[in-house]
């Protein structure tokens, strides 16, 4: 590792740092603005001035705004996210095991979803043009134009009411078997795998077929070799970089966007989390789920540029 | 070697290539037009002796690289072998398929591209890259054909050869990439190597060096080659045999001697005759219209300093050339002038008052009087507006013209650049090289500047194209009064067009001063290698020009 590289690498942690606080002040503000707080929320109809004012001192609410916001920060940063009012369970430890239960779905559904995008995009451009290419877009596009749920009701359909093969609810309980939990899942994390698939597949075979114009494409098919060897060796490493940053997002996306598919498998992750408390105006739950899903979001995009300064030789290897 | 590959044919002949009646098309698809099949390489035929070198010579679209790469069975770009035969050692390798052709490129036959820098794969180390034909096609372990990829590089005296092969190709200079990609074709010992205008994309002074480095690894390996270029001088130092070719025909074939002393076709002869354009110099006037002063310019916050103090004139009406390989800082003075980059000290005066240092700080009066032409015709014009619309736009910005008042002034200046009113609505990709250029020059001429900056304004060009590009701006400037600040790097255009020369090195004017006294002896070391670098059209030049050296020159 070079000089460089070591900067350009520590610049972007530090711009991820600065971005998540910056997030952390619109989530707190956010919920500043809107009408009513804790305090009214939970005396609710039995409100009265004095019993208000009671609990705001109580609840420190009495106190100017940026003071809340680094007692609510400090929180967040010792592991203390506040305590639901719906419930007056401790956030942090209901989403300790949602948020591991969502990961180990996006985890999964990309483990699925990554080698097999980035496979069909480099098959698509080897037969480029040809029915294979055209029948990968396809196939893949139309599994994207697909609303989520829509996949989700069809393999439920098929593969939990009419074959039996998977559970149509994917409950997940303490106690449960790996195996168990991975067929639990099948079926979710097929769904997200049909989501996000097309996605990275268009941008493979984009990225690598910019890159096929290059002369030293030609070198490469000038010096016998085949044409997928052209394309894994030649063209891929140099496209790696586009690549990467869809694949990055896709990612995010299995993380913070799964709500919809949470919730059609009843699947108890932070999707379903998020949804439950946003009906229930539970504004410390939507602070800190919202806070979460930012952190992953620009950290997964940190990760993407990262890698992308990595795999460009010119930064490795300064002259 | 030859056991597992050899024919009857090779034996006896030593013949190692016979091209037969070779057709080649593609489908062309013009804007607005249903596609057509165009025909560029019409019944060609030529062979080649094994160790013999062909030139292969003509303008761009002469279908050379076109013909180069059928030896391979290649076509770039859709282009099909339609008719013919290719027969290498042999046979017909158009008759071997997909898997035959696999097998006889990067083994039997090699090929060096113009450009090392884009042919190389910049993720990939150099050594992985040299004897990757070599281990796929199984004739040596990775330890032998690195042993033998380090003797080459050595033989091609590049710096450092046991080690340049763990660089990756943005560590190394163009020159030394070229050596590196000639290593590499020969790294397989091939029997054939096709280098497809090796030394065009280098500096005079560095394509000698190259173009001695193939010379002796030729003879000394006794590989074949097909040596593709479109300077003449170039390949008569290196091909025992000349092909002429134009439109995709051949014109004429012999020897090298005979071609460029003897020529029997009307074409060959006017591309070897020589294309000095008869410019008396003009005495510099009295007072310079624009004067650089003590200019020191840099990138990157002052990190890297591109321009040393320099200092140069131009008279009213008159022509400065600035001379130097590319890195010397030429196009960054032009960029100082204009303001595109500000000067961190000295000044630029021009008719007696100094311009604002940056673009922003000129007035619009200003920008008018200095305009600028580009080596790139076709990425200088915006490809969706036509030819009307792009030298148009001065008329408006500067003057104002509208309507029927621009359009006729529009006209009068595409008579003035040889070409007709049909060309008012046609589109840039519709134009040829020349004629895109001449486009651009009609649009800097609209403005009515007083100077001119032409940025290696032929360099893209064909040498009869760019003789007529020459001509032009040399009566424009008879009828416009315009002066021109020339930057190239090609000695022969700066003898044809200047009034007064500055050689630029490393960001300084080495040598300066009106045309006969730069180009007399005695010179300074690099204006003498400059000068003896530039290759001369006459068997064994080369050998004279290395021995004769005072310097080495940049990239080694």
């Amino acid at each position: 590792m070079s000089a460089p590289i070591v900067k350009l690498v520590a610049q972007r942690i530090a711009l991820g740092i600065l971005l998540l606080l910056a997030v952390s002040v619109l989530i707190f503000a956010g919920t500043q603005i809107l009408p009513g707080d804790v305090a009214q929320a939970i005396l609710g109809q039995s409100a009265t001035p004095e019993s208000l004012a009671n609990l705001r001192e109580q609840l420190g609410l009495n106190q100017p705004a940026y003071i809340r916001y680094f007692h609510w920060l400090g929180g967040v940063l010792t592991g203390d996210l506040g305590t639901a009012m719906s419930s007056g369970q401790d956030i942090a430890t209901s989403i300790k095991e949602r948020l591991w239960n969502t990961l180990f779905l996006a985890f999964w559904a990309a483990i699925v979803a990554i080698p097999l995008a980035v496979t069909l995009g480099l098959i698509a451009v080897r037969y480029r043009n040809g029915w294979v290419d055209k029948l990968i877009s396809g196939v893949a596009l139309a599994s994207t134009s697909f609303p989520e749920f829509f996949i989700g009701y069809l393999l439920v359909f098929y593969f939990a009411v009419q074959h039996q093969w998977f559970p149509a609810i994917s409950t997940v309980y303490e106690g449960m078997s790996f195996g168990e939990r991975l067929q639990a899942i099948a079926l979710p994390a097929a769904a997200l795998t049909l989501v996000v698939l097309a996605h990275m597949m268009r941008m493979t075979r984009a990225a690598i077929l910019n890159v096929m114009q290059s002369a030293y494409v030609e070198t490469a098919e000038l010096k016998g070799l085949s044409a997928f060897a052209v394309i894994r060796k030649h063209a891929f490493p140099n496209a790696i970089a586009p690549i990467i940053n869809v694949v990055m997002l896709n990612l995010a996306y299995l993380v913070v966007g799964v709500v919809v598919v949470e919730v059609i498998f009843v699947y108890p992750g932070m999707g379903q989390y998020l949804v439950d408390h946003v009906t229930k105006r539970d504004v410390p739950v939507v602070q800190a789920v919202g806070l979460i899903f930012a952190a992953v979001y620009i950290s997964l995009n940190i990760i993407a540029d990262i890698a992308a300064i990595v795999a460009n030789p010119r930064l490795r290897h300064p002259k | 070697m030859a056991d597992n590959k050899a024919k009857s044919g090779q034996a006896k002949s030593g013949r190692l290539l016979d091209i037969r009646n070779l057709r080649i098309e593609a489908t062309v698809y013009p804007p607005g037009e249903p596609p057509r099949t165009i025909t560029l390489v019409h019944d060609v035929s030529l062979t080649l002796e094994k160790g013999k070198v062909l030139g292969l010579i003509g303008e761009s679209g002469a279908g050379k690289s076109t013909i180069g790469l059928s030896s391979m069975g290649y076509g770039r770009g859709g282009v099909r072998i339609t008719g013919g035969e290719v027969i290498l050692n042999g046979r017909d390798i158009l008759k071997g398929g997909k898997e035959g052709l696999r097998k006889l490129r990067g083994r039997e036959v090699c090929y060096v591209a113009q450009s090392a820098a884009a042919a190389f794969n910049p993720a990939h180390r150099l050594m992985d890259q040299v004897v990757e034909a070599t281990l796929l096609h199984g004739t040596a372990t990775r330890a032998e054909a690195e042993k033998r990829a380090v003797a080459l590089f050595k033989k091609l005296s590049l710096p450092n050869p046991e080690t340049i092969g763990e660089r990756f190709p943005h560590q190394v200079s163009g020159g030394q990439l070229q050596r590196v990609m000639t290593a590499m074709a020969l790294c397989s010992e091939p029997d054939l190597i096709v280098f497809d205008e090796p030394t065009t994309a280098l500096d005079v002074t560095t394509q000698i060096d190259v173009l001695a480095a193939i010379k002796d690894a030729i003879r000394d390996t006794h590989v074949a080659a097909l040596y593709i270029t479109h300077d003449l001088a170039v390949v008569a130092q290196v091909s025992d045999e000349i092909v002429v070719l134009r439109h995709g025909r051949l014109v004429e074939w012999g020897g090298t001697r005979q071609i460029i002393k003897e020529p029997r076709q009307e074409y060959t002869n006017a591309l070897v005759s020589v294309h000095e354009i008869e410019h008396q110099e003009q005495q510099p006037g009295t007072a310079p219209m624009l004067s650089v002063k003590n200019v020191t310019a840099a990138y990157g916050g002052g990190h890297v300093k591109v321009l040393k103090n320099v200092s140069v004139d131009i008279f009213p009406g008159q022509t400065l050339a600035v001379v130097g390989e590319s890195g010397s800082g030429k196009s960054t003075l032009a960029r100082a002038i204009t303001g595109l980059l500000p000067p961190e000290q000295g000044s630029v005066v021009f008719d007696g008052r100094t311009l604002g240092n940056r673009l922003a700080d000129r007035p619009k009066e200003d920008l008018r009087q200095l305009q600028m032409i580009y080596q790139m015709a076709d990425v200088a014009m915006n490809p969706r507006q036509t030819v009307g619309t792009i030298i148009g736009r001065p008329l408006e910005f500067y003057f104002g013209m509208r309507g029927r008042e621009r359009d006729k002034r529009v006209a009068e200046l595409l008579d003035e650049i040889e070409m007709g009113k049909g060309f008012i609505d046609r589109y840039p990709a519709e134009l040829s090289g020349g004629q895109k250029q001449r486009v651009c020059i009609a649009r800097s001429l609209a403005a009515k500047p007083k100077l001119i900056i032409c940025d290696e304004v032929t360099s893209a060009l064909d040498p009869l194209v760019a003789h007529g590009i020459l001509k032009l701006l040399l009566n424009l400037q008879q009828v416009e009064k315009v002066a021109y600040l020339f930057i190239t790097h090609d000695l022969a255009t700066v003898k044809s067009i200047a009034d007064s020369i500055a050689v630029m090195y490393r960001g300084e004017v080495v040598r300066y001063g009106s045309k006969s006294k730069v180009l007399t002896p005695p010179f300074d070391a690099y204006t003498d290698l400059l000068l003896s670098s530039v290759p001369e059209m006459e068997i064994g030049w080369l050998e004279k020009a290395i021995a004769g050296r005072r310097m080495e020159s940049a990239g080694n």
